[in-house]
């Protein structure tokens, strides 16, 4: 390893150049990233927090999050077309989503919707998630997949 | 019990270690550094004993020990009772600590011969590490409470980890690279006490020990993304999920490491910086399984919300400080003695590879702690959105697609114009033929665009390398093609073994922008005898089914993939239901080809069978990712294989 034969002098010059152009271009990033996450980022809402937001919360990438109001599924099988409403015991939200509902989706379930609030005061959903507790807990007499699907199960004979 | 009296010794043992290096340095008492190395060997030992101690109680259903009656249950078959080791906390702490142990006493092992003080401080420092890990296992995820009364049996393991036997893979190599990181982390702090940084010998001795848990984690990675897309039935594989970020963010600075060391080590420049990268990832690594395992992020990786957190935050701030002493007090040592000939070399490129690779690092980590932050200062509960991952990330990663292509064919120091001319430009002809196929195919988005033209780039000029050794080879020695490419690697495997890493990471990137530019799908609802139809492949459903199996029930759908009015083949979606879930777990069925896969999932069905919905989705070049992950393992082999196997011994620049 040989000591650099550099001329001190050029070296003193070029030295604060180097650092202004890397504190520009830090900063620069800095100011992208930061642009990046103030438009993306998804607020986790429940109905009544969505609804105090007013016209603020329109058409802002949102989480949704709440149970399924028992009574509000309507499910077209032919159209894909899936609504409910979404509760928190206080607000509910009407919730308008394509494609089928997750097969443990039923009134009372807890779920996390991704979409939007549109000022028509409909959520449009692009992702619909069950949100189960992480605590296992053994399921209820007749929520038994045994049970529930008893025709299949049996009917195959195995 | 046996285990945790185990443990306990093992840390009487490892402080012991780690008081006994300073002493044996100072005094010169080679007896007192046998007796450390000692330590080492003995703390592997304890920690085995005490980790084949729980796979034995996971065996016999020993419900009297805590996480055998959390993770246990008596009818999960056999083989996800052993992997259920690593299927919860405090069991996968306790095969870290086992995993770390493991790794010093290797480290011991190999080195222990050498003179210096360099290998006694990096095993005092793995052992400092062992520490911690022992502390966690004693304390907040001790794996082996007792329970009374004992129960009769478990609930077994997350329906989600038993499900897939890519489960036995993908946990077990992220360990392997997590931890394996700390080995490199180890001899920089060792290079550092021993004032051993301006001897770059321990970038030497740890080439091998970074590059194989690079390639561990790079495993750990595609065979997690494998993972979320065979079993998580939504088609995709990485959301920029936190837990997902959590791998890959130690993987973008390790591998700016693997760069830039090699200019350490050709040119004698950024030390400094690549002593801050290794410490860097090390602490990333921490970070992540901080993330991973506190339950700050609630996924299927986070289990419990207890006070394990605050050891890793204790833990991530004690290696901080201690690291930033460290490198202020050998600042001077840490000086660059090379400099930079011309902006036209491969050491600019390497230059800019560790720039983009550090932003890349940065985004990721904003993005993943952004929501943490926000719900800390704020109280707002917040997440990233994948836009911002994307929007950011897509144009730093065709810059290193492109940089990919321009680092190998530039030479070290100084190119001269035409050097620049003869090596940048044939590699276009790549770019403008992957330009052509993506647009014929569709493509207009620019990003999808530049993505394919840099891809094919580097493609072009990483096997353009081969070609130029191969042919060299063939005209001066008259060797075969074969017999030329073998020598050729076997000369310089470290090398070549890049650019087969490099060939590797195209194929990824081939396989992400095809599947997230041209894939389709549809979702229908169909009765038995009816068909739903994507990209000209068309499925009849033959018939709904269920089973019974002893841990869990299945039901699924026969479809029959329909060539023309014959039936080509089967595919049978299912979904699986385990006793202790609410929902089930989908278990989509994929037909892969050369151009990509079909992909079925089972969305829902009708209680009777009487329809069902399905989601077929075209997945193109999928499989390509998962090929271009064995790629990169290969060409890091390649790279590790000892010296002087594989053909010629002569090394070359």
């Amino acid at each position: 390893m040989t000591a650099p034969a550099g001329p001190a002098p050029e070296k003193r010059k070029r030295r604060p150049m180097a650092i202004a152009a890397a504190a520009i271009g830090v900063a620069v990033f800095g100011w992208l990233l930061y642009g990046g996450l103030d438009k993306n980022v998804v607020f986790f809402l429940t109905p009544q927090e969505l609804l105090a937001k007013g016209t603020s919360g329109y058409d802002v990438p949102i989480r949704l999050g709440g149970q399924v109001k028992p009574g509000s599924v309507k499910w077209d099988d032919k159209t894909l077309k899936l609504t409910f409403e979404v509760t928190d015991g206080k607000d509910e939200i009407p919730v308008e989503s394509s494609g089928a509902p997750p097969q443990m989706f039923r009134d009372g379930q807890g779920v996390v919707v991704e979409g939007r609030f549109g000022r028509d005061h409909v959520f449009s959903s692009t992702g619909l998630m069950i949100k189960h507790s992480n605590e296992y807990r053994p399921p209820k007499p007749g929520e038994k997949p045994q049970e529930m699907y008893k025709t299949l199960i049996k009917g195959s004979g195995s | 019990m046996l285990a945790r009296d185990a443990i306990l010794v093992s840390m009487a043992v490892v402080l012991f270690g780690i008081v006994a290096v300073p002493v044996a340095v100072r005094k010169g008492r080679r007896d007192w550094m046998q007796l450390a190395y000692a330590a080492v060997y003995t703390n592997f030992l304890l920690v085995s004993v005490a980790a084949l101690a729980m796979v034995y109680g996971l065996v016999t259903h020993d419900f009297s020990i805590s996480y055998v009656a959390q993770v246990g249950s008596r009818e999960t078959p056999l083989f996800y009772t052993v992997i259920s080791l690593w299927g919860a906390l405090e069991g996968s702490i306790l095969f870290w600590a086992w995993v770390l142990s493991m790794y010093a006493a290797a480290v011991v092992w190999i080195n222990s011969r050498r003179a210096g003080n360099l290998v006694p401080y990096a095993s005092a420092t793995l052992l400092f590490i062992s520490f911690f890990f022992a502390i966690l296992l004693v304390g907040p995820a001790n794996p082996f409470g007792s329970v009374f009364p004992v129960p009769q049996d478990g609930p077994g393991p997350n329906p989600l980890l038993q499900n897939h036997i890519l489960m036995a893979v993908h946990p077990p190599l992220l360990y392997l690279g997590y931890v394996g990181m700390s080995v490199p982390f180890a001899f920089a702090v060792g290079a550092m006490l021993s004032g051993e940084v301006e001897g770059d010998d321990w970038t030497k001795i740890t080439r091998r020990w970074t590059l194989s848990a690079w390639a561990l984690l790079s495993a750990a990675i595609i065979a997690g993304m494998w993972w979320s897309y065979d079993v998580l039935g939504w088609g995709g594989y990485w959301a920029w999920d936190p837990v997902e970020n959590a791998s890959f963010i130690p993987w973008l600075t390790a591998t700016a490491f693997l760069h830039s060391v090699m200019v350490q080590e050709r040119r004698a420049m950024l030390r400094l910086w690549n002593l801050n990268l290794i410490v860097g990832t090390f602490l990333l690594t921490i970070l992540g399984t901080f993330l991973t395992r506190s339950g700050i992020v609630s996924s299927v990786h986070s289990f419990t919300t207890g006070t394990i957190g605050y050891y890793f935050l204790g833990f991530i701030a004690i290696v901080m400080v201690a690291s930033l002493v460290l490198v202020a007090g050998n600042s001077e040592r840490l000086r660059s003695t090379g400099r930079f000939d011309s902006i036209a070399s491969r050491e600019t490129v390497f230059l800019l590879n560790n720039l983009f690779l550090t932003a890349f690092m940065f985004t990721v980590l904003t993005g993943t702690l952004f929501p943490l932050v926000e719900e800390a200062v704020n109280g707002a509960k917040v997440s990233v959105g994948e836009p911002f991952f994307n929007r950011m990330s897509l144009p730093i990663v065709v810059t290193l697609l492109f940089l990919m292509g321009v680092g190998p064919a530039l030479p070290w120091k100084a190119a001269s114009s035409s050097e620049i001319k003869s090596k940048l430009l044939p590699p276009a002809g790549g770019a403008v033929v992957m330009l052509v196929v993506a647009l014929v195919a569709g493509a207009r988005n620019a990003y999808a665009l530049l993505a394919f033209a840099f891809a094919g780039y580097a493609a072009f000029a990483n096997l353009r390398e081969y070609w130029i050794g191969m042919r060299a080879r063939h005209t001066a020695h008259g060797e075969g093609w074969g017999t030329a490419l073998v020598r050729l690697i076997g000369g310089n495997r470290h090398r070549y073994g890049g650019y087969t890493a490099h060939l590797g990471i195209i194929l990824v990137a081939f396989g992400v922008a095809a599947s997230s530019t041209f894939r389709s799908e549809h979702e229908a609802t169909i009765k038995p005898g009816e068909t739903i139809s994507l990209a000209g492949q068309t499925l009849r459903l033959k018939e709904m089914w269920g089973r019974e199996e002893p841990q869990r029930s299945v039901v699924g759908a026969t479809l029959e993939v329909m060539n023309g009015t014959t039936v080509g083949g089967t595919m049978e979606p299912r979904m699986n239901f385990y006793p202790m879930s609410q929902s089930p777990v989908p278990t989509p069925a994929v037909r892969s080809g050369f151009f990509g896969d079909l992909y079925v999932n089972l969305q829902a069905f009708r209680q009777d069978g009487s329809n069902a919905t399905i989601r077929v989705i075209y997945e193109p070049l999928v499989p390509w990712i998962w090929t271009g992950g064995g790629v990169v393992v290969l060409g890091a082999l390649i790279a590790i294989f000892p010296v002087g196997v594989g053909g010629a011994r002569r090394r070359e620049a």
